[in-house]
């Protein structure tokens, strides 16, 4: 009998703490097949960040390190300085990544830092029960903008993409989402691209991927899919950004 | 040992750490500290390893952290301010139980405070600094060959612990200019580290963590870095007691303050008081054990510091009523003078014998 579907060897057989409808799951499932399919598994090190994925390496079967809040740039730096034959990812929320971590992932980008940095985008705190990101959308509401985002109070969602995409340093930026079967094709190819830039030496690349909050958006998991296309979608386009492969941004 | 040859503090410092094997500096510019990146910037390069300027220290001691993961042998520095920044990243790697060397070469405070030097980062070096319930062992050199000794004890006792350590400085042993010797031997094989983040090939993943939510299991891990640390005071407590007159009053200072109580140990004793002098080598562990040495005769100890009184509070601790403690000292980088020392251990001499000096 042929095998048409597996768990890839890079995800842990662990049941996953993410609420229902949450896309952490998937983005997990595609790092791992991106690993898998590289064949570099066991040369590869996570650093997963604070936020939901706090417990990313309960869900891998690959060596990996849990660092501070917003740290995960300057940990993977570290990491891959002293090991440059490795591959040296992080996984990282936008709290985490585009608030505490900002100064982290922009120098991490600049220097080129050979590394690949998955960025989940939900436009909310997850883990800390519903508060206002850095990519939280104008009017959105959370429990610490209950008005709505307010332009004139908390100013503007940070697009990193667009933002890193200006970073000689970065190889490879794209933005994706996981909200049906083609964009989930599409992301996977993404992660397979970001990582064969690290390991061919062309320098920092990041994909950045829109993902769900249902329980802190409160709707239900396919309102929450479609509320990425309708609400998400247009302040926070899809696309490639940086491409080495095809040059500028 | 090779020649001697003549070395600013901060230079020899990173040459002691390169000769101690450390190949990874992580590390950001603040005054009065900068030769060390800076000599590292030029040195690292040669032998083969890594120097990379920070964005920031909170960065900086991250990268400490990751390479610390990846097994290298690691150190960052800075001063008082930046240490402060790099306090959470220190208590990460106790939390972690990662091997990095840390020095600070202390200016005065608090806030921006100045660039002189000072001993105002006693507390934060000895009590944690960061978050939780962790220690770090912490050297006080006193020259700069000590200093150079010290720092290559700090690499081998960091990975044999598992733990971060610290080594504090000031700005005037940073700055000053003394002959050192290195030592001629090669510098040590590398120690196994099965527990660093390497890639899992052939073995299941290694994961480092200092994330633990189920309270029984994190209490647990607190009791395990406990013993830990019961094992450095056992082991690894420094102290020189100077004595040479069968002193009564016994001075307690460590670093430049030493030097600054030897020459007034000398200059009391031309005006008939005899004082000795016990010199923490490490500050973390605090020896304890010199002031039980010396319980059966000293009448008073003088903690001299270049703070407003924060090595004062160990010196009561480990004095535990069996003699007066008092406490001299400036803040804000001035540093007594031998003759300020001098003018309290003479008031201290009266206060004790009612004012009869030696013949």
């Amino acid at each position: 009998m042929r095998k048409l579907f597996e768990r890839p060897k890079s995800l842990a057989e662990s049941a996953q703490h993410y609420c229902p409808g949450c896309t952490h799951g998937i983005i997990h499932r595609l790092v791992a097949e991106a690993v898998d399919e590289l064949g570099v598994a066991g040369r590869t090190v996570g650093v997963s960040p604070v936020g939901c994925s706090v417990f990313a390496y309960n869900y891998f079967n690959l060596d990996f390190v849990q660092a501070a809040h917003g740290r995960a740039p300057a940990v993977a730096t570290g990491l891959k300085r002293v090991l440059p034959d490795r591959v040296v990812f992080t996984y990282q929320g936008d709290g985490d990544l585009a608030s505490i971590g900002a100064a982290e992932i922009v120098h991490a980008a600049a220097r080129g830092e050979k590394i690949t940095v998955i960025f989940v985008n939900n436009a909310i705190y997850g883990m800390t029960g519903g508060q206002m990101a850095p990519t939280t959308l104008v009017g959105q509401k959370t429990t610490t903008s209950p008005y709505g985002r307010q332009q004139e109070v908390a100013g503007f969602p940070i697009r990193v993409s667009e933002m890193l995409s200006t970073m000689e340093g970065a190889a490879y930026i794209a933005r994706v989402a996981v909200i049906s079967p083609q964009t989930v094709a599409r992301a996977r190819k993404a992660m397979v691209k970001a990582f064969t830039a690290q390991i061919e030496g062309k320098g920092f690349s990041l994909v950045e991927v829109l993902s769900t909050c249902p329980t802190n958006w409160g709707m239900t998991p396919v309102e929450a899919l479609r509320w990425v296309e309708t609400a998400m979608m247009p302040v926070f386009p899809l696309g490639v950004f940086r491409d080495w492969e095809v040059g500028g941004s | 040992m090779g020649e001697k040859i003549l070395m600013k503090g901060n230079e020899a410092i990173g040459e002691a750490a390169i000769r101690a094997g450390c190949r990874f500096f992580f590390g950001y510019p603040i005054t009065p500290q900068n030769e060390l990146p800076e000599y590292m910037s030029r040195r690292l390069p040669e032998v083969g390893g890594v120097f990379l300027q920070a964005e920031s220290e909170v960065a900086a001691i991250n990268m400490v952290y990751g390479a610390s993961c990846a097994g290298g042998r690691v150190m960052t520095s800075s001063s008082s301010p930046g240490i402060s920044l790099k306090q959470e990243g220190i208590s990460y790697l106790a939390g972690s139980e990662l091997p990095a060397v840390i020095v600070n070469i202390v200016r005065g405070g608090p806030g921006l405070g100045g660039i002189q030097p000072a001993q105002s980062d006693y507390f934060q070096a000895t009590r944690g600094g960061g978050h939780g319930d962790y220690r770090t062992l912490v050297y006080a050199p006193s020259n700069i060959q000590e200093m150079v000794d010290l720092v290559m004890k700090a690499f081998d006792r960091a990975d044999a612990y598992r733990n971060p350590v610290l080594v504090l400085g000031d700005g005037i042993l940073g700055q000053m200019m003394e002959p050192v010797e290195f030592p001629d031997e090669p510098p040590p094989e590398p120690v196994a580290k099965p527990w660093a983040t390497t890639g899992a090939e052939g073995r299941p993943p290694n994961i480092i963590s200092s994330i633990i939510l189920d309270p029984e299991l994190l209490d647990k891990h607190n009791w395990h870095l406990m013993e830990k640390y019961e094992q450095i005071k056992k082991k690894e407590t420094m102290w020189e007691i100077y004595d040479p007159y069968g002193a009564e009053i016994f001075l307690v200072a460590y670093g430049t303050m030493a030097r600054v109580a030897r020459a007034a140990i000398e200059s009391a004793r031309s005006r008939g008081i005899d004082c000795g002098l016990i010199r923490p080598i490490t500050l973390w562990p605090f020896p304890e054990r010199a002031f039980d040495e010396l319980a059966d005769r000293a009448k008073a100890y003088l903690s001299v510091e270049m703070s407003t009184g924060q090595m004062v509070d160990d010196v009561k601790i480990a004095a535990a009523g069996r003699a007066p403690v008092y406490f001299y000292g400036r803040a804000g980088g001035v540093v007594p003078s031998p003759a300020e020392i001098v003018k309290k251990i003479e008031s201290i001499f009266e206060e004790i014998k009612g004012g009869s000096k030696r013949a």
